[in-house]
């Protein structure tokens, strides 16, 4: 993230205090301020709700070493903070030396409820203690740090069993530290209870063995964690329904949370928080190895390394009690690459679950409505890990949640199991079978003979538009333009002329060449999301700028379900990342290894995106079920399928 | 109802637009005395189209098989060069609820469904038409009155929401106008196009506010309706200039404001308007002037066009005043589309809006 960007600091919206204010008594060891995004200008001030952004902290008597290293200026902190204890580059918080420290770097979302107080707290702390005794360490660690990515663990224990004890009782030294005020903005009082409780634990543990676990609050997600047993969602904030549907499970020390919890969006888990990355992996069931040399800017995104995953999984098919056979299936066509296409994903799942609903049986002393909630849920923690989910799947499984707990509580199970598989089958023929013919039925009315129409990639919703439009006996020429490393292009190219279409396929790199003949350019998508931005396969973004540029009206084709009232700015806060390596081969030309042993290398990192984000302005319309709407009104549709039910 | 249009006997070209053809005749320069002696003699109209529509009323008439035709209704509008096409052929198809005869709801809606396809069919180049006309049956239609087990309670229901659509179709010049005048300073300058009678509302409410403020009319050829609003203005002492159409340019630096009306509303927020609105939003966007459309929100239709040639033809014969060649082509399409990038706000009488909003509107209506 950008170190000049100063982190938003979120507080507690039902306590706010603005001014200058005398700083929480540390003696007690209260809830270590385990807010998310509190610029970890060392202030790691624990104390949680109480600071206003807007608020200069007065000058801390701090303990001396931090004090001595995070001048208080709080305006950037992170530069400051950084700056001043790192002897490396103050790249933000990627600076390795934090990278290194056990805490994670968490402050730059906002939403990503981690312990990032006391991390920094423990960072703070360590760093301090760099320049007076540790530069040769820290030098060390650097350089353990490209090694593996694994190896960074067992550096955190290198530093000292101090550390982690430090991050055991971190919350409370922190507390200790007295004036930090600074930030603040708790972001959850749940979070504060949570890390509260994990720091009493870790605290316990910690005593018994030098685990490198830096419980630090949890947050919100590791409540996920440990109630499903199974890694914590990455999934984006609509998951807010299935937390507080699962934390409902949870004793009653949930309780409160939960009303937290409805109120503020629930945040995706942040890769680039060692912490949880750590707790994550304990409990994945997936085992896999984290990339070696990932880039900076995309630290946040979870990464691993391609094809450790899958024989791993594959051996494990017989020992996965809780994952239904038909859900572990889907999960390895997903991990292999199968399956692709947000279409084709989100009704693989979909049937996959309707099979494991059908051999569903409710446990006894158990509420049918709950417990299968919780089975849903661990189904889906199993098919993020295989691949992280596209947002057609999870507004699919936001569907699916909602009819669940719809479910009348006097219906005898096998009712109500058949009464969730219709709902599912009324789902896919209703949002996406029929969508599909009705986004036909109106993109047909736009193409007219003698148009040359350009598209992306593969989309299952042009595929069908140029097929049909073809049946109707309309004559026009189609130019695929096509991008490493996927070639998705080739499919569809084969499959049009197959039926006798006349196409012209060309790379991305000759988009802007072949655009002037080009009179409509038809792009599908995975997402369109609430300002009117699209977000599409990598390179789409481009194609629209270029025809944007040439005046030719790019028409978006996308089902309804797949909208989401998110926004999103730019390509870079969500994404998913592919295999780097296939970036570096080239398929069939062995000769071609320039990029052989990429990896040793320090200063080279392969990035290799899946998704990108299309501004509204260069789309022209976009083309759903509901008709053809301009990108101003994706809004309106998202408020009417929530206001009236539309989910069925 | 399959009669095939009439239109296409008295038209030159099938897609000649009866419906800017009866505007030209409307509002080329003509007297008003004139008009009233030809709506005085209604039965003698020599123009051929009457005894089409005729024949069209009588087709109309034995279909409906009772006697009362919606034709009939509409072509009032003929008459009254006053009254919106779109809001004459509402009031057409309410009364076609008043008189029907038929006792069950799908009777009627299918009655309904007739009577409004008759109307489309009658020009179907005509965008407000169209567009009054299907709303007008979601409107009516979208009413849980119609589960109601009582028939006439229903079709009363039915009538009253097609006679409050007729009300406010027809008031919503005046609201417009009203709407509009906050935005008409003291020494302001209005360019305008075409002739639009809502924008002569506006004006007209302007002046009467004693609002002082001159107009640029543009000559609007080949209908050279600009003339006759001059002519209009002129009566209300409007200080009036009369530019041709190839000097708006020129005139822009001096302009303050465009007024434009609008014949359809489309999904993307653009209009479709007569031949000239779109240059004169691509100059008024270059030199930063604001371009304001009045538009009742009849007129709201469910197109979405891409580019200039994704409408539905609508021509109009020009006169040149000199016989041409005949090798020579000429481009005889009557009107234009204005994509939303261009328009400031879009004057309603569902209050002051962004062009993004007519979609919304739609959408809301439609679902």
């Amino acid at each position: 993230m950008d170190p000049r960007r100063v982190p938003r600091t979120v507080s507690d919206p039902k306590v706010r205090q603005v001014g200058f204010f005398a700083p929480p008594d540390r003696t007690q060891s209260g809830p270590p301020a385990p807010t998310s995004s509190s610029p970890p200008v060392s202030e790691i001030s624990p104390s949680g709700n109480s600071l206003s952004p807007v608020m200069i902290p007065p000058p801390r008597n701090l303990s001396s070493d931090i004090s001595r290293h995070f001048p208080p200026a709080p305006i950037s902190p992170l530069r400051g903070g950084r700056g001043a204890a790192d002897s490396s580059i103050p790249v933000g918080s990627y600076n390795p030396s934090e990278f290194i420290s056990p805490t994670a770097t968490a402050d730059f979302s906002e939403d990503a409820v981690s312990p990032g107080w006391s991390r920094k707290g423990n960072s703070a702390k360590f760093a301090s203690s760099l320049p007076t005794g540790g530069i040769g360490m820290a030098a060390v660690k650097q350089n353990n740090v490209p090694a593996s990515g694994l190896a960074t663990v067992s550096t955190v224990r290198m530093p000292k069993a101090v550390t982690e004890k430090g991050g055991a009782t971190g919350e409370v030294q922190m507390e200790q530290q007295p004036g930090d005020s600074k930030i603040s903005k708790e972001k959850t009082t749940k979070a504060e209870r949570r890390a509260l409780q994990e720091a009493q634990r870790a605290a316990k543990a910690a005593a018994k063995s030098g685990g490198s676990k830096t419980q630090a609050a949890a947050s919100g997600v590791n409540s996920i964690n440990a109630n499903t047993g199974k890694v914590p969602k990455v999934t984006p904030s609509k998951k807010d329904s299935s937390s507080v549907a699962a934390s409902e499970k949870r004793g009653g020390d949930r309780q409160p949370d939960k009303d937290r919890k409805k109120d503020v969006p629930h945040p995706r888990m942040q890769f680039d928080d060692e912490n949880r990355v750590e707790k994550a992996k304990r409990r994945s069931v997936v085992k896999q190895t984290e990339a070696r040399s990932r880039v900076e800017l995309f630290r946040h995104l979870p990464q691993y390394e391609h094809g450790t995953r899958l024989p791993d999984l594959e051996s494990r098919f017989f020992q996965l009690d809780p994952i239904h056979p038909a859900v572990y299936k889907v999960g390895v066509r997903y991990l292999a690459g199968d399956i692709s296409g947000g279409n084709a994903r989100c009704i693989a799942m979909l049937q996959a679950f309707q099979e494991s609903i059908r051999d569903y049986s409710t446990p006894p002393e158990k509420s049918l409505i709950r417990d299968l909630t919780t089975k849903i849920n661990s189904y889906v923690s199993f098919l993020i890990e295989c691949r992280p989910l596209s947002i057609s799947m999870g507004n699919a499984i936001r569907f699916l949640k909602t009819r669940i707990n719809k479910l009348a509580l006097n219906l005898s199970e096998s009712e109500a199991k058949a009464s969730i598989l219709l709902d599912i089958d009324r789902f896919i023929n209703e949002k996406i079978i029929l969508a599909d013919k009705v986004i036909v039925k109106h993109a047909v009315t736009k193409i007219r003979d003698g148009d040359v129409l350009l598209t992306y990639g593969s989309s299952s919703a042009v595929e069908m538009i140029l097929l049909h439009a073809h049946e109707l006996g309309k004559q026009f020429r189609v130019v695929i333009v096509d991008s490493r490393p996927k070639l998705e292009g080739q499919m569809l190219l084969r499959r049009l002329v197959g039926q006798g279409i006349s196409c012209t396929y060309t790379h991305l790199n000759a988009v802007s060449y072949v655009m002037h003949e080009v009179t409509r350019v038809l792009l599908g998508a995975s997402s369109v999301l609430s300002n009117g931005t699209v977000y599409s396969r990598v390179g789409t973004a481009s194609v629209a700028m270029v025809a944007h540029q040439f005046r030719v009206p790019v028409l978006i084709c996308c089902e309804a379900y797949k909208f989401h009232e998110r926004v999103q700015l730019d390509s870079i806060c969500s994404n998913e990342l592919g295999d780097p390596d296939a970036i570096a081969r080239v398929s069939g030309r062995t000769e071609i290894n320039y990029l052989e042993g990429w990896t040793n290398s320090e200063n080279l990192q392969l990035l290799n995106l899946i998704y990108d984000a299309t501004p509204s302005d260069y789309v022209s319309m976009i083309i759903t079920d509901y008709g053809m709407i301009p990108p101003t009104s994706v809004p309106v549709i998202v408020r009417e399928y929530q206001r009236e039910h539309l989910w069925i | 109802m399959a009669t095939e249009i009439p239109q296409s006997r008295q038209n030159l070209d099938p897609q000649i637009s009866l419906y800017y053809q009866t505007r030209a005749a409307h509002h080329a320069v003509v007297t008003n005395d004139w008009l009233a002696q030809a709506q005085a003699a209604v039965g003698h109209h020599p123009e051929d189209a009457v005894s089409e529509n005729s024949s069209l009323k009588s087709a109309g008439g034995e279909e409906s098989g009772n006697g009362f035709s919606v034709v009939n209704e509409f072509n009032n509008w003929r008459k009254q060069p006053d009254l919106a096409e779109a809001v004459a052929a509402i009031r057409a198809l309410a009364s076609v609820i008043r008189s029907s005869q038929a006792t069950t709801m799908m009777e009627l809606e299918i009655e309904l469904k007739k009577a409004s396809d008759s109307l489309k069919s009658w020009d179907t180049t005509s965008i407000s038409l169209t567009a009054g006309c299907d709303l007008f049956m979601r409107y009516v239609t979208r009413t849980s009155a119609l589960e109601y087990e009582d028939f006439n309670s229903a079709k009363s229901r039915l009538l009253e929401r097609a006679e409050r659509f007729g009300e406010i179709s027809y008031k919503a010049r005046k609201i417009i106008a009203m709407l509009s005048q906050d935005f008409i300073f003291d020494g302001c300058t209005i360019l305008v196009h075409g002739f639009s009678r809502v924008v002569l509302e506006v004006l007209r409410t302007a002046a009467q506010n004693r609002k002082l403020f001159r107009v640029f009319c543009t000559e609007g050829r080949p209908d050279r309706t600009g003339l006759r609003l001059s002519n209009e203005l002129a009566k209300l002492d409007v200080p009036v200039k009369l530019l041709i159409d190839s000097a708006v340019a020129y005139s822009m630096d001096e302009v303050d404001m465009v007024f434009v009306g609008a014949d359809g509303v489309v999904e993307s927020g653009g209009i479709i308007n007569m031949m000239g609105t779109y240059q004169i939003a691509l100059v008024a966007k270059s030199m930063n002037k604001p371009v304001y459309v009045a538009a009742e929100s009849y007129k709201f239709a469910r197109l979405y066009p891409l580019d200039q040639k994704d409408m539905v033809p609508a021509l109009h014969p020009i006169d040149f005043g000199v016989p041409l060649p005949s090798k020579v082509e000429v481009e005889m399409s009557a009107r234009d589309y204005t994509p939303p990038q261009y328009l400031t706000l879009l004057f309603t009488d569902l209050g002051i809006l962004s062009p993004s909003v007519v979609s919304d509107e739609l959408i809301q209506l439609y679902l």
